[in-house]
């Protein structure tokens, strides 16, 4: 029989995991970018369905209540999200640098083509 | 040849410097005749652009503000793509005296690759507020530490850099606050980096771009640059 915690665990991984699928449907996800994002949800569901994977993780690491390894288990995919945008955040900054100095090269190349004519 | 600057670049990064960047570029022009001035304007908002070019400089405008680091390397981009055969790095901030440029210019001929003016060797006429005389200082251990050579200012913008130095910076140069990294960088790549003695000059107009916390947050991103830098194979260092 499900318990009250591990019902609302169900649907809450669930439900994040229906909210970034349909994300990635419409596009406003890229593929790229969801896998991580999918299996942080998808981990959620199986350890809230299977209870057993669950108390096994929790007395492994000397959990008593068992959900609250599952608050772990979700923080550390949650890091490992941040840290995962951290990284494509800064490629995106190099490249945007990167564009700009392209950008103001060729300004000033055409400048001087054209009072060169 | 040499003393009227053929083929020799002078860099000025400018970030909203209207009112000193006119003179930098004049003093830079009647110091080295033959020189091609370019001003690195940083995205500046007021009129940096037109004050340099009514000096005649050649104005690099950046289109958003990148830092200092990445202006620096656009110059550097800019010079290696003409070909020239020197870069020199004078601040648009009025700092850095034009008519000092030959003593950087006898350091590449004598063999060095980059050639720093620092404000401390034998001539100390530079006064400078204290927590950016801390953070030179420190950058001076730190760097002298990692490079096992030793550097007095490493902070100093005012440089010149000769043809592979150039065509080196085009491809690798730090970001933000980037003068202490830019030495490490060149001496781990095996490049010859010499200290000269220079003049210096109180800031002419505008403001410093560092603030008291930001400095702070520059020191640590600096000094954790710095570490990292020591502990990577520095790039391009197999050629």
């Amino acid at each position: 029989m499900f318990s009250q915690v591990q019902t609302v665990s169900v649907l809450g991984s669930l439900a994040l995991l229906l909210v970034i699928l349909e994300f990635v449907r419409k596009g406003r996800l890229a593929e790229e970018f969801s896998l991580l994002w999918i299996l942080t949800a998808g981990v959620l569901l199986v350890l809230s369905l299977w209870r057993g994977v669950l108390d096994l993780l929790a007395a492994a690491v000397g959990i008593f209540y068992p959900p609250s390894a599952l608050f772990l288990v979700g923080f550390g995919f949650v890091l490992l999200l941040i840290l995962h945008f951290s990284t494509i955040v800064s490629r995106l900054s190099r490249e945007n640098r990167q564009l700009a100095q392209a950008l103001a090269l060729l300004r000033a190349e055409f400048e001087e083509a054209k009072e060169r004519k | 040849m040499n003393g009227s600057g053929e083929g020799i670049v002078v860099l000025v990064p400018a970030f909203n410097e209207e009112e000193t960047v006119g003179r930098v570029v004049r003093e830079a022009r009647e110091a080295l005749p033959e020189a091609a001035v370019v001003v690195l304007n940083d995205g500046s908002v007021d009129r940096t652009g037109e004050e340099a070019r009514r000096a005649g400089a050649r104005v690099v405008d950046l289109p958003v503000n990148l830092g200092i680091g990445a202006a620096m390397q656009t110059g550097y981009r800019y010079a290696a793509a003409r070909g020239f055969r020197a870069a020199v790095q004078v601040d648009g901030d009025g700092q850095h005296i034009p008519s000092e440029i030959p003593v950087l210019l006898r350091a590449l001929e004598e063999g060095a690759d980059l050639a720093v003016g620092s404000r401390f060797l034998d001539r100390p006429s530079y006064r400078a507020p204290a927590l950016r005389r801390l953070g030179i200082v420190f950058f001076g251990a730190v760097v002298t530490l990692l490079t096992g050579k030793r550097f007095r200012d490493t902070t100093s913008g005012f440089r010149a850099a000769n043809r592979r130095v150039i065509e080196y910076f085009a491809r690798h140069y730090p970001s933000d606050y980037p003068e202490p990294e830019a030495i490490l960088l060149l001496c781990r790549a095996g490049f010859r980096v010499r200290e000269v003695a220079a003049r210096f000059r109180e800031r002419g107009g505008g403001h410093s771009s560092i603030t008291a916390l930001r400095g702070l947050f520059y020191i640590f991103k600096v000094f954790l640059a710095l570490v990292m830098g020591t502990l990577r194979r520095p790039p391009g260092a197999e050629e």
